[in-house]
């Protein structure tokens, strides 16, 4: 029975494709969580902030990616942009783009929850020993919210990892759609092919989350302390 | 700090300007816009064993690859002048009405209602249904498959077909071929419906199963398929269709890609357009 396991992933090239498929999953992940922790902080600062413009301008933008499916956002920048307006974006940027809007808004929408979260006084006495208003983000209220963030954060992080897999939809091949193609063509032949290809790629997603929630764990406990 | 968000903000709008101002798609000049591009956006299936699937080695394979090759090197001189574009069935008319690949090569079959949305060229294959169920139950009349489950891949000729004309067949709808033939051996249905070329090929690899009703429906055709209204293209495909037919090209690409999973229990014929 393990046979048909090994003649599966030592077939040609097979291995080097799931990791290859694998590096599209992590590129696709990694770049948007980072671009939306850059671009969510702000955002999320301003949706809390008195100006009353920003916070119905970020509390539509919310709303809009909120209720759109991410499948219809990436149509709708995939091939939309380009039949109707002949904007005509690479799958990749595309991906990256769509991914970054949806962690974007739920990156403010959590900055905006931790933010709000913090007492009243904190602003009040800094601004009593005279901080300016950027010293105040900087130095009092960002480091404090950061700690409330991070579950969200890791919570954030593991479903685009979960959900790149759509990114075929935009003709672009991740782990999920590799695994297909190797079961589709042993699948005929080899019955067991699905279980252990599917399985192996549980395992890979495994081995990416896990760390990742363990990682939090750890910084909770170091700055309980 | 207002002064910092501007600057923020600029930058941002900027990035994004950047990312959204390249390449805009004109329907003029399609031929010239392709031979500038050195290389022609083919858009293939990867998990289609054999119109279109990846090889052990990532390589793009199948029946319809083949074809794309041989556009390829009538076009260039060269089969490799081509960029495969992977497709799902579901994408395979945005991605022609977005220009992201100049001719879909996907097991395309033609129906009225995809003619409106793109054109079709010349058929280079034939399709017909047939249906597969177990030896030791047979399902060898359509009437026997009432008020019982059938299964079908989605979106294929044969879930429309059943849809259409029979809707008192209740369907059971698959996105891979794998899980569908692996969802027939589970007996979640009674029998199941595909191409009956595929049938055939499957049905001698494995001996508990018959394909009952070997032909079904009407004879469809696999057409190359190109954006609407690019005439000069299709006008193209036509030609090199016609020439490629005469030549046997299909023959040769028949024994390449398709003799190997069919066997010789298929006729070549039977799926094959002859002059």
């Amino acid at each position: 029975m393990l046979d048909s396991a090994i003649s599966i992933f030592t077939a040609g090239r097979n291995m080097a494709r799931i990791f290859e498929g694998l590096g599209v999953t992590l590129k696709i992940s990694m770049i948007s969580v980072l671009l939306s922790v850059l671009l969510g902080v702000p955002s999320g600062l301003l949706m809390s902030s008195k100006i009353r413009f920003c916070r119905l301008f970020f509390k539509l933008y919310l709303e809009f990616i909120r209720i759109m499916p991410i499948l219809v956002l990436l149509f709708l920048f995939y091939y939309s942009l380009s039949s109707v307006f002949s904007i005509n974006l690479p799958a990749m940027a595309v991906a990256i783009l769509v991914f970054t809007l949806w962690g974007t808004a739920e990156m403010a929408d959590l900055v905006r929850g931790a933010v709000t979260s913090l007492p009243k006084h904190q602003w009040e006495s800094s601004r009593a020993i005279g901080l300016t208003e950027p010293q105040l983000n900087i130095y009092v209220i960002v480091p404090q919210a950061i700690r409330r963030l991070l579950p969200g954060v890791i919570n954030l992080t593991t479903r685009m990892i979960k959900t790149t897999p759509f990114v075929f939809f935009i003709n672009i091949p991740d782990l999920v759609k590799v695994a297909q193609q190797i079961v589709e063509v042993t699948g005929m032949k080899n019955l067991l092919a699905s279980v252990w290809v599917y399985g192996l790629i549980f395992f890979i997603y495994f081995a990416i989350c896990y760390p990742i929630s363990l990682f939090s764990h750890y910084l909770e406990k170091v700055w309980q302390d | 700090m207002r002064k910092e968000f501007y600057i923020f903000w600029l930058a941002v709008a900027l990035a994004a300007f950047w990312a959204f101002s390249p390449v805009s798609a004109k329907a003029a000049g399609e031929m010239d816009k392709i031979k500038q591009a050195g290389e022609i956006r083919i858009a293939v299936f990867t998990d289609k064993p054999p119109f279109g699937y990846k090889d052990e080695n990532g390589d793009n394979k199948g029946y319809d690859v083949f074809l794309a090759h041989r556009l390829a090197k009538d076009l260039f001189g060269d089969p490799s002048k081509v960029r495969f574009v992977e497709v799902e069935a579901a994408s395979r008319i945005s991605t022609l009405e977005a220009d992201k690949a100049d001719i879909v090569l996907a097991n395309f079959t033609y129906t009225a209602e995809r003619a409106q949305q793109v054109d079709f060229a010349k058929p280079y294959m034939k399709v017909a249904l047939g249906v597969a169920s177990p030896k030791t139950a047979p399902i060898t009349d359509v009437s026997q498959l009432a008020g019982a489950k059938l299964i079908v891949n989605k979106g294929t000729t044969a879930d429309a077909y059943f849809t259409k004309n029979h809707p008192e067949i209740e369907l059971v709808k698959y996105d891979q071929n794998v899980e569908a033939f692996n969802a027939l051996i589970d007996r979640r249905g009674v029998a199941l419906a595909h191409d009956n070329a595929l049938l055939f090929a499957w049905v001698r690899a494995n001996q508990d199963f018959v394909t009952g009703i070997d032909f079904l429906g009407d004879l469809d055709t696999i057409n190359p398929a190109v954006k609407k209204g690019n005439t000069e293209l299709l006008e193209w495909l036509n030609a090199e269709i016609d020439k490629l037919t005469a030549e046997q090209f299909f023959f040769s690409d028949y024994e390449e890609t398709l003799l190997p999973i069919y066997g010789d229990s298929v006729d070549p014929k039977t799926v094959l357009i002859t002059p």
